[in-house]
């Protein structure tokens, strides 16, 4: 079954499933050696690969920039953030081996379309502004989503996500600076950044995935602690960080019904089109093709790579051999 | 039940785990890990992955498999030496508090 699970004596699994309990009741980590539930295991597996995948498929929008960067400062910014994503993909995946899956097997499976990533990233870069506003709203979103999992409860996946924290806060501020120049720059400049805005605004609410009433696994994440808000939760929360931002930076969201609310001390907001939300989750989004076409074109053309770095290792140790 | 999650790690690069002095005067302390094909290029991507804004002053890279770890299921027999010893904890001696710098 498992290949973390302890052989345990029958009658054991009660006391092992009771110890468990006790640790998530008492908000300590569970690490790759402990026993812990077949489900659990299953459940931690698909979301840190999928959220592996998303780290490294949420290159390409970006990466697409890169050559075309508006200026040196621009572009050395835009590789870093991209690079970063890189790191973060690795970081996921390592966690993700240590409940016994093998990462070249996660990869097939992202590439052979058996596994997926944010619906974010099937939606088109049009321009440099969309490289701020990804930035400012994806790196954003992705931030809300991401710092509560700090304190998620298997051990690997939280130290990875303290690592990942660190780092997204550069990649929205980057983003929200490059908005800033361009704000103070043409009205073209201004209507670029605009124009992305009201593009980019309602997949990143997306981001956060099906309302509360369609996401029948998230109480039993939040009892396991590998989820720590609801969806809608998140959402809102999100909702309430940018607004005031958008005002800031003079854009306006796309959302007539976005208004304060006294008594709810929110935001209240538009609802999100779940439909097309569907559509881009179950392989119709504008770019779901095209996105994993290119990570297999990148994984096989750079097959070579890993291939003669495999056999200068080998030489090197045989070297070493006749030394001795 | 499908089990299709579950497969065989493959013969391909072998696992390190990367443990980072932060800064002179703390111990290595373990990051991660990554693949590598052998000792030097897991190095050298360790410094890429785990130490690109200056995390540390040196990297120590292990093959996991060379990692011999004290089991949780033996949690008890490993720890328990320490757990009666409370003599080795200065909070064991009760000193007046008008002892100064103790
Ligand atoms: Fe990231
Ligand atoms: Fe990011």
């Amino acid at each position: 079954m498992s290949t973390t699970a302890q052989e345990a004596p029958p009658g054991a699994d009660e006391a092992l499933q009771a110890d468990f309990d006790a640790k998530i009741a008492a908000n300590q980590r569970i690490e790759p050696r402990d026993w812990m539930p077949e489900a659990y295991r299953r459940s931690l597996v698909r979301q840190v690969s999928q959220h592996a995948h998303s780290e490294i498929i949420g290159m390409q929008p970006e990466g697409d920039w890169i050559a075309t960067a508006p200026s040196l400062r621009r572009k050395a910014i835009l590789l870093a953030k991209v690079q970063d994503e890189a790191g973060h993909g690795l970081y996921l995946y390592a966690a993700a081996e240590t409940l016994g899956v093998d990462r070249a097997d996660l990869t097939e499976r992202l590439i052979g379309g058996r596994q997926k990533y944010s619906s974010i990233f099937n939606y088109p870069s049009l321009n440099y502004a969309d490289v701020g506003v990804i930035g400012w709203l994806v790196d954003g979103a992705a931030i809300c989503n991401q710092v509560p999992l700090c304190r998620t409860s298997f051990g690997p996946y939280a130290r990875a996500m303290v690592r990942i924290c660190k780092e997204e806060s550069f990649h929205q501020r980057q983003g929200y600076e490059l908005l800033m120049r361009m704000m103070e720059g043409t009205e073209g400049q201004r209507a670029m950044v605009q124009d992305a805005v009201d593009r980019w605004w309602w997949p990143s609410l997306m981001m956060f995935g099906p309302p509360d009433v369609d996401s029948p696994n998230t109480r039993r994440s939040m009892d396991w602690g590998i989820k720590i808000d609801t969806n809608d939760d998140l959402r809102q929360k999100f909702v309430d960080m940018t607004v005031p931002q958008a005002e800031k930076l003079g854009v306006t969201l796309p959302d007539p019904e976005l208004a304060w609310n006294d008594e709810r001390d929110h935001y209240d907001f538009g609802e999100p089109d779940w439909d097309e939300l569907k559509q881009v989750i179950s392989g119709n989004g504008p770019k779901n093709a095209e996105r994993v076409e290119r990570r297999r074109a990148a994984h096989e053309n750079g097959a070579w790579v890993r291939e003669a770095a495999t056999a200068y290792a080998e030489k090197q140790r045989s070297a070493r051999e006749v030394a001795v | 039940m499908s089990n299709d999650d579950v497969t065989p790690a493959r013969p391909e690069w072998p696992l390190y785990e990367v443990f980072v002095r932060g800064k002179r005067g703390l111990n290595h302390v373990h990051v991660g890990s990554l693949h590598a094909p052998d000792g030097e290029m897991a190095l050298h991507n360790a410094r890429n992955l785990y130490t690109r804004r200056n995390e540390g002053v040196s990297i120590w890279v292990v093959l996991a498999e060379n990692v011999t770890a004290s089991s949780p299921d033996e949690k008890d027999p490993y720890f328990a030496p320490s757990g009666d010893k409370v003599y080795r904890h200065p909070t064991f001696y009760p000193i007046p508090e008008d002892v100064p710098h103790i």
